[in-house]
């Protein structure tokens, strides 16, 4: 599926939150650094799984790559624009090819439109007037998505967090873009409902050949959908590759620990690996540790890691990794090389 | 195919919208729950009723006087005592005649005189209201959504604002603003008074709901539904109509039932402060303040415009309460 050329290229992506003082002079006297300089690039139809606990950065990343949040520095090229310099207004066109999937199914919609107004809204907005007019189209998205399209008419209260998930699933895919940032699209959902968004997500990306960049907090429920993985913390990247070397060959402590919580269905395995507990709390992204950011909970840790901030560099093809003394199949190796079995996603 | 077939509680991981709340708006609407509970709501619905009344009874005015064959500016001499001019007969000289007694001087009838009155008091009260809630909704939204500069200003004349002495302002501006009104081509008399009074009761009126109505965009642009909007490229304008506004009727709604009674009462003490309409026409205003004067002889009198402003302020204010309760996300189902 993929071509020589990504859909989305961003280098050195910062999004900084400036924090002003209280009182009158609010003046400023910091930044909360949430995206600190991330690069990647996606493939079209392929998917990137971005990976991170809360609160390291994984929302305003998305949102930052669309300029739904303006950029504090770095590069971003979108289907061969470079749309860190485009104009607001110029950038309304381009946005028809790129859209996102939000986290809270229940603050995404607004209580106040219909299903059929809020699905229809991509149409409306952009002046695209589809064939066999606005209402047919919105109603075969529906059924596409799975909802009954003669609830077309209804509100959003009237519909379960799943459904609702899927009313912007609908609106997401209906002007059919290139590329949909997916943030956490199935963790406000119910367990037994996940997988079944989760399929339709992957159903929807076959059928149109949509790229995704796939936002999650956990690296199980980005396992079954993504081509590669990125790990993010603190505002940065720690490690990337494709997914199966990720999953099993992992180099960056940080992605062991994350993979460590990771249940695995096999009991013997799951009694034999090790846990990796990770103590502490993630620093504060407005004044982030010198040298390598995970310094304060790596069990790893020298002293070249508290003066020196690692790069992300490339140790072997697509396996990236920002650590200065990378795992190399030491730590946890038997749990972690044994060959994936037992996602929790069953292959279709 | 099968259709939304997930059988699913409600989502328990990464919880994000409040347990409370999310089982209150699953189900129906909010507009049918309101809807549902102000038809239990009985305050409400007599409340509703008598304005109504009110309302007809101003509207059809002259129909109604028409065929009670009262008018409220003909003299009744035959009526009045010939020194002092106090009405003849019990109850400030209920008659079948004069239904509700009549005027003492001049023997004028008080029902006509009141109903005509009616008109001239809603309709300063309601124009009053009306370019007081869209002032306050549109400046509201607009600092509320723009944030930076713009919202600073507004956000300091709001203040600024607030902080004028009405009542003052109100008395030492009349006179010339109504001059200004003259000068610019409305005729001169009740017209330019009326129009006085609208202006000077919107004026002051418009930050309080401004602030409110702010502060509600504030809460709902954080939610994702506008940053959805923003990101299928919707223009500012979208934003603020299709998506702010219908979520913002609540509060404009429960606003206005409450602006209307404030607005009738502070006509009623223009009035009394002799702002108010030229004689001979009335107002409920002008009628309680010409009344004061005889209460100790004639307090029937006082008694008929006082009734009519206390049934219409509060219908409005219960009314308002209903509402607000009716509306409130976080009532508990009734
Ligand atoms: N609008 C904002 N203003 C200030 N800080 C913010 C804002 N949005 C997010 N942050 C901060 O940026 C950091 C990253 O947040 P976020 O991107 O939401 O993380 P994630 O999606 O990975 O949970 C957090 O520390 C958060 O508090
Ligand atoms: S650079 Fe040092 S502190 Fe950072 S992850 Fe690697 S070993 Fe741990
Ligand atoms: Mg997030």
């Amino acid at each position: 599926m993929s071509e020589s050329t990504p859909i989305l290229r961003v280098r050195d992506l910062q999004k900084y939150f400036p924090i002003n003082s209280r009182g009158f002079s609010r003046r400023h006297i910091g930044d909360v650094k949430a995206v600190d300089g991330i690069s990647l690039e996606v493939m079209p139809g392929e998917t990137l799984g971005l990976v991170g606990e809360s609160g390291c950065g994984k929302s305003t990343a998305g949102r930052a790559m669309l300029r739904l949040l303006e950029p504090t520095g770095g590069e971003i090229e979108f289907a061969g624009h470079d749309v860190m310099r485009m104009k607001k207004r110029d950038l309304v066109p381009l946005r028809r090819e790129m859209q996102m999937i939000f986290q809270d199914p229940y603050s995404s919609l607004n209580p106040r439109q219909t299903i059929g107004s809020i699905i229809g809204a991509p149409f409306d907005i952009q002046g695209v007037k589809p064939e066999g007019g606005v209402q047919k189209t919105v109603q075969e998205l529906m059924e596409r998505v799975g909802l009954n399209p003669e609830h077309f008419n209804r509100y959003p209260s009237e519909f379960s967090g799943g459904q609702r998930q899927r009313i912007g699933i609908a609106r997401a895919i209906a002007l059919k873009p290139k590329l949909i940032v997916c943030d956490e699209p199935v963790s406000a959902l119910d367990v037994s409902i996940q997988a079944q968004v989760l399929n339709l997500l992957e159903d929807i990306q076959d059928e149109f050949g949509i790229a995704y960049v796939f936002v999650a907090h956990d690296l199980s429920v980005v396992r079954h959908i993504s081509d590669r993985v990125a790990v993010m913390y603190l505002g940065k990247i720690m490690e990337s590759a494709p997914r199966e070397l990720l999953y099993t060959a992992p180099v960056h402590p940080y992605t062991h620990a994350l993979l460590s919580a990771v249940p695995i269905a096999d009991p013997d395995r799951e009694r034999a690996r090790e846990r990796i507990i990770l103590t502490g709390d993630l620093p504060s992204p407005s004044n982030p540790p010198a040298g390598c950011v995970f310094n304060t909970r790596c069990w790893k840790a020298q002293d070249r890691c508290f003066s020196e901030a690692p790069v992300l560099r490339e140790i072997s093809a697509g396996h990236k990794v920002a650590c200065h003394f990378p795992e190399t199949g030491g730590l946890n190796a038997a749990a972690m090389t044994a060959p994936a079995t037992g996602s929790d996603f069953s292959e279709n | 195919m099968s259709v939304a077939t997930e059988n699913e509680g409600l989502p328990s991981l990464d919880v994000v919208v409040p347990e409370a709340t999310r089982e209150q708006i699953t189900g129906r609407t909010l507009r049918q729950i309101a809807w549902m509970r102000l038809r239990r709501d009985r305050v409400a619905k007599v409340s509703v009723a008598i304005l109504l009344v009110i309302v007809f009874l101003a509207v059809f005015a002259p129909v109604l006087c028409g065929l009670l064959k009262v008018d409220p500016y003909t003299f009744h001499s035959e009526v009045i005592s010939d020194n002092g001019g106090l009405p003849i007969g019990k109850w400030g000289g209920v008659s079948k005649a004069h239904p509700l007694g009549v005027e003492p001087g001049t023997g004028r009838d008080i029902l006509a005189r009141l109903l005509y009155g009616s008109r001239i008091s809603l309709l300063i009260a309601g124009s009053a209201a009306l370019i007081t809630v869209v002032t306050g909704v549109v400046v509201g939204i607009v600092a509320g959504n723009s944030r930076g500069w713009v919202d600073k200003v507004l956000g300091r004349f709001m203040d600024l604002t607030l902080a004028f002495p009405v009542l003052l302002v109100i008395i030492a501006m009349s006179p010339v603003l109504e001059q200004r009104v003259v000068a610019a081509g409305v005729p001169d008399g009740n017209t330019s008074r009326v129009i006085t009074l609208i202006i000077v009761l919107s004026v002051f009126g418009w930050p309080y709901l401004a602030r409110l109505i702010r502060g509600q965009v504030l809460g709902l642009r954080e939610r994702e539904f506008v940053e959805a909007a923003i990101s299928l490229g919707a223009s500012n304008r979208r934003i603020l109509f299709k998506e702010l506004l219908p979520n913002l009727w609540g509060p404009i709604l429960v606003y206005t039932t409450i602006a209307v009674p404030g607005l009738i009462g502070a006509e009623a003490t223009l009035a009394y402060l002799g702002i108010s309409v030229l004689p001979p026409t009335a107002t409920w205003g002008s009628m309680l303040e010409e009344s004061v004067g005889y209460f100790t002889v004639d307090p029937f009198y006082f008694c008929v415009p006082l009734t009519m402003l206390v049934a219409a302020v509060l219908s409005f204010n219960l009314l308002g309460d209903s509402l607000q309760d009716a509306l409130d996300p976080k009532a508990g189902r009734k």
